[in-house]
């Protein structure tokens, strides 16, 4: 394109300082892919399934500066294995009282666990809820182990959750929201997602749905996805669960934070991972 | 205190004269000694505030590590290989606690 | 090590913390102390081969990448002996010495820092023959939006 008269040169100095105003205020997720070591493609920009809102699903991966992206693409420097290494040892280490491990059911994690991450949360017939990882973990520890629940974030949980779903590296997450009663908390998780609460009286969609892509003072808001929890945070240098990063996000709505793993975090946890569907499971992902 | 092995890449192989990359990653929470409990009361500074890497007992490259180095410290240099021999790194803490790793490397 | 800049450094900081009697950020004059402890009577001159590379803007101060690369041939006749790294708005200003050998083969390192606020990274070069170079740059630390 050529600029002939100083018309075009004006519309044109015009159009791009207001593209770098623009691009400031809203810049759109960077284009790019992530590739891991150079080898493992990852989907982390996908078309949403039906009744999605939003067409096009970006990972918070592409939301993040180029430092911290290039973090996540190396498996030898991503601090968040360190804590999924730390996860391997407890899969293998006797706990309980039935003098097992993890990996005296489960023989290789590689194996056994592959795809889990990619499809949980499942429908638990036991407890009529929906269940996650973490509570997965702890059932079969306080009912094939004889060992004690993990409380929450602490103990063993972080690092084997991140250890488990890093089983499932780069499969698109993928629920089966037609078992039990999995819609009705896929319901009840979107009306939590749409409440506004707190102080600010802000909901999940007020910054993910609605602002993705702008900046909240200098954070660039992403579409809110959880496909790449547990996620190594530069913030507090280390693994942060999911449901540590809800009650964060909620808390500072200046709202009460439910507890966690509470129904109303349960049902948000199902529709969040239903609003990733097609995303790789990127655990442990690196954010800021 | 470090909780988990080291994490270290050195390759296996190489020629004589090559300078090859070398890249280390060791958990530890490297507690500033600026940080506050929540009665107000300081945390005591606990960080790695060496590391050293030798080849073959030689002296290769090391640091003089600072609170203001990031937890999980990530270290990354570069060493000429002449010949075959194993590398040696060590961590130290503040307390003293040694932490060491190794890697071997074939040069041709 | 130099444990008499670290030792006057650490003197020079805790005597005016407890004067102001709350944390106290290190000062243009720290890092310039503690250039001249690396440096002594030397000159400090710029350019050299030195490359110091910081990210404009860090995500996070928590944790931001850091890299120095000196033009060297790293021989024995010629080599860099030191890189030392200071930021100047941090409660101190020390962040790393890197300290080379010839068997290092090239003058480069990277590690992550940590960041108080938005501040200079000044990089010391010091070499074989004595001569002290230094650059520096300035990274802007983001305080984020929110969530967790």
């Amino acid at each position: 394109m050529t600029i002939t008269t100083k018309k075009q040169l004006g519309l044109c100095c015009v159009a791009a300082t207001a593209l770098l105003i623009g691009s400031h205020l809203n810049a759109a997720p960077v284009e790019e892919k992530l590739v891991i070591d150079e080898e493992l493609e990852m989907i982390t920009k996908v078309p949403s399934v039906e009744d999605h809102p939003i067409d096009t699903i970006y990972s918070g991966w592409h939301y993040r500066t180029p430092e911290t992206r290039a973090l996540e693409a190396d498996s030898f420097a991503n601090p968040g294995l360190l804590g999924v290494e730390q996860g391997e040892e407890i899969w293998n280490t006797v706990e309980g009282s039935e003098g097992k491990s993890c990996a005296s059911c489960h023989d290789d994690a590689a194996v056994s666990m592959k795809g889990v991450g990619a499809s949980f949360p499942k429908w638990d017939a036991d407890s009529g809820k929906p269940m996650n990882i973490e509570g997965r973990i702890n059932k079969c520890r306080v009912e094939n182990m004889g060992a004690e629940a993990y409380k929450f974030d602490k103990g063993g949980q972080k690092p084997l959750t991140a250890f488990i779903k890093h089983q499932s590296l780069g499969m698109p997450v993928s629920l089966d929201l037609s078992e039990g009663d999995m819609q009705a908390w896929w319901e009840k998780g979107k009306e939590t997602y749409y409440l506004r609460t707190g102080q600010l009286n802000l909901s999940c969609a007020s910054c993910h749905e609605k602002n993705h892509g702008k900046y909240i003072r200098a954070d660039h808001l992403s579409q809110g996805n959880v496909n790449g929890f547990p996620t190594y945070r530069l913030k507090q240098n280390k693994l942060i669960s999911l449901h540590n990063r809800f009650r964060g996000c909620i808390r500072d709505t200046r709202a009460e934070f439910p507890a966690a793993f509470s129904d109303v975090l349960m049902g948000l946890e199902v529709y969040t991972t239903w609003r990733g569907t097609g995303l790789s499971v990127e655990t442990p992902a690196v954010r800021q | 205190m470090a909780n988990a092995k080291p994490r270290i890449k050195v390759p296996k192989t190489a020629a004589a004269g090559d300078v090859i990359k070398i890249k280390s990653l060791v958990s530890h929470i490297m507690e500033s000694g600026q940080r506050k409990d929540k009665d107000g009361n300081v945390i005591p500074r606990m960080i790695i505030n060496q590391f050293e890497c030798t080849f073959n007992g030689e002296p290769v490259f090391s640091c003089d590590i600072d609170p203001a180095i990031a937890a999980n410290p990530f270290i990354e240099f570069r060493a000429r290989v002449q010949e075959s021999g194993t590398f040696a790194f060590k961590w130290v803490d503040d307390d003293g606690t040694v932490i060491e790793a190794a890697k071997s490397i074939e040069v041709s | 090590m130099n444990l008499n800049r670290r030792q006057f450094i650490t003197t020079a900081a805790g005597l005016a913390a407890a004067i102001c009697g709350q944390q106290a950020f290190a000062k243009a004059e720290d890092v310039e102390a503690a250039i001249k402890a690396i440096a002594g009577d030397a000159e400090v001159g710029t350019g050299g081969g030195l490359k110091l590379n910081t990210p404009e803007i860090a995500e996070n101060g928590n944790s931001v990448p850091v890299s120095v690369t000196v033009d060297s041939p790293m021989t024995e006749d010629s080599y860099v002996e030191s890189v030392a790294l200071f930021a100047d708005g941090n409660p101190r200003p020390e962040v790393v010495s890197f300290n080379f050998t010839p068997a290092s083969g090239e003058a480069f390192a990277a590690t992550r820092m940590r960041l108080a606020k938005t501040q200079n990274i000044v990089a010391v070069a010091k070499m074989s023959d004595g001569s002290i170079v230094s650059e520096t740059r300035n990274v802007k630390v983001t305080i984020g939006g929110c969530g967790g």
